[in-house]
C-alpha cells in the first residue's frame, strides 16, 4: 500500500497553478485500510460486507436522498459544465480525472440515475447510469477517500453543488453495508469510549497537562495553569486532542493558556469531552455526529460553565458553529452575552480589542508569516458578526502579534483556499500518496511567498492541517517546523506578568 | 388537418408532462428536509442578503464567472439570448400583442443568433477541452444538438423558408382556446415545433432540472445564522 511515488514538482515563479492533462486511473490504486469488524460494530454498522449489499446500498441511497434536499438537488441538477473540474487539489495533484469533482459525483450519480430516475431506468447508456456492483463499490471506496470534503468545488459551481455532501453520503452507504474505513471508524470508537481520538485516558491527560504547566513555568517564570475538570470555571475549552501532544499543536495549547492567564478568566478542559474533533461528519453519520456533540454539552452542564470555547480545529469548528445548536441546542444554560459556541480566535480577538492583552510584536520578529485558511473554517463557518470574519479575525491576531505578515496569492486564500491535502478523514499513513500529491497547490502558493518574501512560517488554525503539513512540507523540501499554531504566535507575543 | 390534430395532441401532452413533471419535482424539492445548516461561506447573515446572493447567481452567473470565463461567456450568452427569444415568442400566444413584446421584437430576433453562438461555444468546449470531453456523456451532446436544432429550425423559418406566420399564430391561439385551426405544413415549422415538444417532454427528467433545482440548494439559499437561530428539519427535528 505504501508504495513509492513521486512527489509533484513545484515550479518557480508561476502565479496560477497549471491545469494538467488528465491521466486515466492514475490514482485508482489508492484505497485506505478497511475497518475491522469491531470498529464498524462499535458505531452501529455491520462488521463486514453484508449479504445482498448491492440492494441494501441502493435502498440506503434512496433513504439519504429522501432525507436531504441538498443531496437530491445536487444529484438532479449537474449539467456537466466543467466549472469545478480544475478546482480540486486532488485532481491538480494527481491528474486522475475521477478526482475532478464532477466525475467524483458521477460515481454516485450514475447509481442514483439507474435506480431512481426515469431516464436512468430506461436509457442507462444514454445518461451514463450503471448497476450497483463490486466494481462500483471498489471505485467508491477508492475515490470517495480521495476527497477531503473541503467544498472548494462548490464555491465555483454555478448552482453550489457540494461534492462534500456526496462523498459523505457515499461513505454513509459504505458504512451501512459494512464496508467502513479503518482510520475514521477506529478513531470514532476511541472517542466514544475514552473521550478523545487518541484514546488518551483521564489520568494520562492530567499528567500531560501537569508536565505542560511545569514546562511553561520553566520557560517563562510564570505559573500558567492548564486546568482539567474544574467545576464552576467560567469557560469550558474544547480542543482537538492533538493539542495535548503533537507538534506544533501543543504550542497552540500553551498559547491558549497564556491568553486565559493574562485575561484573568477562569477556564477548564474536560476529561470526559477532551476532543473537539468529530469525525462523524467525515463519514456522514448523523447518529454519531449527534452522540459526539452531546458529550460536550453534557460536560459543559456538568461543570457548570458559562461559556464554551473551541480551540484550533477546522472541521470541529464547522460542527460546533454550524451543527451544535441544531444537534444538541439550545445552549440556554450558558451566559446569554456570548454566542454558543465561540472560537478561541473570536475570544482572543475580543480581548485584544478591549486592550486586555499586552502584546510585544517584536517577540515574533524572527518569523515571516503567512496564513493558511483551513477549508472548514473558510467555507463552512464564520467568526465574528460579519460574513468573512473567519478570514479577518485570524489575520488580525497575527498582525497584532507580529510585524511580518504576507498573504499568499488571492486565488489560494479566503474562500478560494486550497485544502492542506489531509482533511476529511484522509490523515492516515495508508493514504500518504494522495495526501502528498493533494498538497501540491498549497505548496505551490507557499513557494511563491517563500521566494518573494522570505516567509518562514505558515500559520494554521486546524489540527489536521498542522499534522498534514508536518508531512507535506518536508516532501516539498520546506522545513517541517514552518507550520505554526496561531496561538503560538499570539502566546509568544504576550508579555506575561505585565497585567494584574 | 391530420397534421394539425397530431401536433395539437402532442403539444397538449407535452405541456401536461412539462407542467406536472416540473411541479412534481418542485414539490419534492420543497418537501425534502434540509436537516443541517450547510451554506457555503462567506454567506449572507440575513434573508435579504440571500435574495441578493441568489439574484446574482441567477442573473449574472456569479460563481461560474469566477470559475471559468469561457464557460461563463458562452453559457451566459446562451441563457440570456434564450430568455429574449422566449419573450419574443410571446407574440404568438397573444392577441393583441403587448407593447413591450412588440418593442423587444428586433432584439429577440438577433438573440436567436446569439443563442446559437453560445450553444456552439459550449459544444466546442465538450470537444476541445480534454477534461470537459471526459465528463460529457452522450446525453450532454444530444441536449446541445437538440437546442441547436431548435435554434436553427427557428432561424430557418425566419430567414430561409418563410412560412405563413399569421396562420401559424392562428393555429397556436386555436390550441390555447380549444378551437383547432389548420397548421402550416412547412418542413421547418414541423421540425421546430416537434423539437420543442421533445424538449418540453425531457425537461422534467433530465439535467434541465437545474432550473428549479438551483433555487432549492441549501449551500446557496440558507442564511448564515446557525448560532443565532436554532435550525432543525428532518432527522434533526426528531
Amino acid at each position: 500500500m505504501a508504495a513509492k511515488f513521486d512527489t509533484p514538482e513545484l515550479f518557480k515563479n508561476i502565479e496560477i497553478i497549471d491545469t494538467p492533462k488528465y491521466e486515466v486511473n492514475s490514482m485508482v490504486h489508492s484505497s485506505p485500510y478497511p475497518a475491522k469488524a469491531q470498529h464498524n460494530e462499535k458505531l452501529g454498522f455491520p462488521g463486514k460486507l453484508v449479504d445482498n449489499w448491492e440492494e441494501k446500498a441502493v435502498t440506503r441511497l434512496g433513504e439519504l436522498v429522501d432525507g436531504s434536499r441538498a443531496l437530491r438537488t445536487f444529484l438532479d441538477s449537474c449539467v456537466k459544465c466543467g466549472a469545478c473540474a480544475d478546482k480540486c487539489h486532488y485532481y491538480l495533484g494527481t491528474k486522475d480525472p475521477k478526482n475532478m469533482p464532477v466525475a467524483r459525483q458521477d460515481l454516485l450519480r450514475s447509481i442514483y440515475r439507474r435506480y431512481y430516475t426515469f431516464a436512468g431506468k430506461h436509457f442507462p447508456k444514454l445518461v451514463g447510469a450503471r448497476d450497483m456492483d463490486k466494481s462500483v463499490l471498489d471505485e467508491w471506496y477508492s475515490y470517495f477517500h480521495q476527497c477531503s470534503q473541503c467544498r472548494r468545488c462548490s464555491v465555483f459551481c454555478p448552482y453550489g453543488i457540494d461534492t462534500a455532501e456526496i462523498s459523505m453520503a457515499a461513505r454513509d452507504i459504505m458504512d451501512t453495508v459494512g464496508h467502513g474505513q479503518k482510520y475514521c471508524n477506529e478513531i470514532l470508537g476511541k472517542l466514544q469510549t475514552v473521550g478523545n481520538n487518541l484514546g488518551l485516558p483521564e489520568k494520562a491527560l492530567i499528567n500531560t497537562l501537569e508536565n505542560l504547566e511545569e514546562e511553561v513555568e520553566e520557560d517563562t517564570g510564570v505559573a500558567v495553569k492548564y486546568p482539567v475538570d474544574v467545576k464552576g470555571a467560567d469557560v469550558l475549552l474544547i480542543v482537538p486532542s492533538a493539542d495535548f501532544f503533537a507538534e506544533p499543536h501543543i504550542d497552540g495549547l500553551i498559547g491558549y493558556g497564556k491568553v486565559f492567564h493574562q485575561a484573568g478568566i477562569s477556564w477548564t478542559l474536560s476529561s470526559y469531552a477532551s476532543e473537539a474533533a468529530n469525525f462523524s461528519m467525515f463519514i456522514g453519520s448523523g447518529d454519531n455526529l449527534k452522540k459526539v456533540a452531546q458529550r460536550i454539552r453534557d460536560a459543559a452542564e456538568e461543570l457548570g460553565v458559562k461559556r464554551i470555547i473551541v480551540g484550533e480545529c477546522g472541521h470541529a469548528w464547522r460542527v460546533a458553529y454550524s451543527f451544535w445548536n441544531t444537534l444538541v441546542g439550545p445552549f440556554d444554560f450558558l451566559d446569554p452575552n456570548y454566542p454558543a459556541p465561540q472560537h478561541i480566535v473570536e475570544f482572543t480577538y475580543d480581548l485584544i480589542q478591549r486592550g486586555a492583552l499586552n502584546l510585544d510584536k517584536e517577540a515574533n520578529d524572527h518569523r515571516r508569516i503567512t496564513f493558511h485558511d483551513s477549508c472548514n473554517v473558510a467555507r463552512a463557518s464564520r467568526m465574528g458578526n460579519i460574513p468573512g470574519g473567519q478570514f479577518i479575525l485570524p489575520r488580525a491576531l497575527i498582525t497584532a502579534s507580529a510585524n511580518h505578515f504576507f498573504d499568499m496569492s488571492p486565488e489560494t486564500i479566503h474562500e478560494n483556499t486550497f485544502c492542506c491535502g489531509g482533511g476529511g478523514g484522509l490523515l492516515t499513513d495508508d493514504l500518504m500518496e494522495i495526501r502528498i500529491k493533494g498538497a501540491m497547490p498549497r505548496m505551490q502558493a507557499l513557494k511563491q511567498v517563500v521566494d518573494e518574501h522570505g516567509v518562514n512560517s505558515m500559520v494554521a488554525i486546524c489540527a489536521i492541517c498542522k499534522a498534514q503539513f508536518s508531512k507535506a512540507l518536508p516532501a516539498y523540501q520546506f522545513p517541517m517546523d514552518m507550520i505554526t499554531s496561531l496561538h503560538q504566535v499570539v502566546g509568544d507575543a504576550i508579555q506575561l506578568g505585565t497585567k494584574t | 388537418m391530420t397534421l394539425s390534430v397530431v401536433y395539437a395532441i402532442l403539444f397538449y401532452a407535452a405541456t401536461l408532462l412539462l407542467v406536472v413533471g416540473v411541479a412534481r419535482k418542485v414539490i419534492i424539492y420543497a418537501r425534502t428536509p434540509a436537516p443541517l445548516k450547510i451554506p457555503v461561506t462567506p454567506a449572507p447573515t440575513t434573508k435579504a442578503g440571500v435574495v441578493w446572493r441568489m439574484t446574482k447567481e441567477v442573473t449574472v452567473f456569479q460563481s461560474l464567472f469566477k470559475a471559468c470565463k469561457w464557460t461563463w461567456l458562452f453559457g451566459w450568452m446562451f441563457h440570456v439570448a434564450l430568455a429574449l427569444v422566449l419573450f419574443r415568442h410571446l407574440r404568438y400566444f397573444q392577441e393583441p400583442v403587448w407593447a413591450v413584446v412588440a418593442l423587444m421584437q428586433p432584439f429577440g430576433q438577433y438573440a436567436g443568433f446569439a443563442m446559437l453562438a453560445g450553444l456552439l461555444g459550449l459544444w466546442a468546449r465538450r470537444f476541445l477541452v480534454d477534461r470537459v470531453r471526459y465528463i460529457s456523456s452522450l446525453s450532454d451532446h444530444l441536449m446541445l444538438a437538440l437546442l441547436v436544432a431548435i435554434g436553427l429550425s427557428g432561424l430557418a423559418i425566419k430567414y430561409l423558408a418563410h412560412t405563413d406566420i399569421v396562420a401559424l399564430k392562428t393555429w397556436m391561439l386555436g390550441l390555447m382556446y380549444f378551437d383547432l385551426q389548420p397548421l402550416p405544413s412547412d418542413i421547418f415549422v414541423l421540425l421546430h415545433l416537434g423539437l420543442v415538444i421533445v424538449l418540453m417532454v425531457i425537461f422534467p427528467i433530465s439535467k434541465l432540472l437545474h432550473v428549479p433545482g438551483l433555487f432549492f440548494m441549501p449551500t446557496r439559499n440558507q442564511v448564515d445564522n446557525p448560532r443565532e437561530v436554532r435550525h432543525t428539519a428532518g432527522w434533526t427535528a426528531k
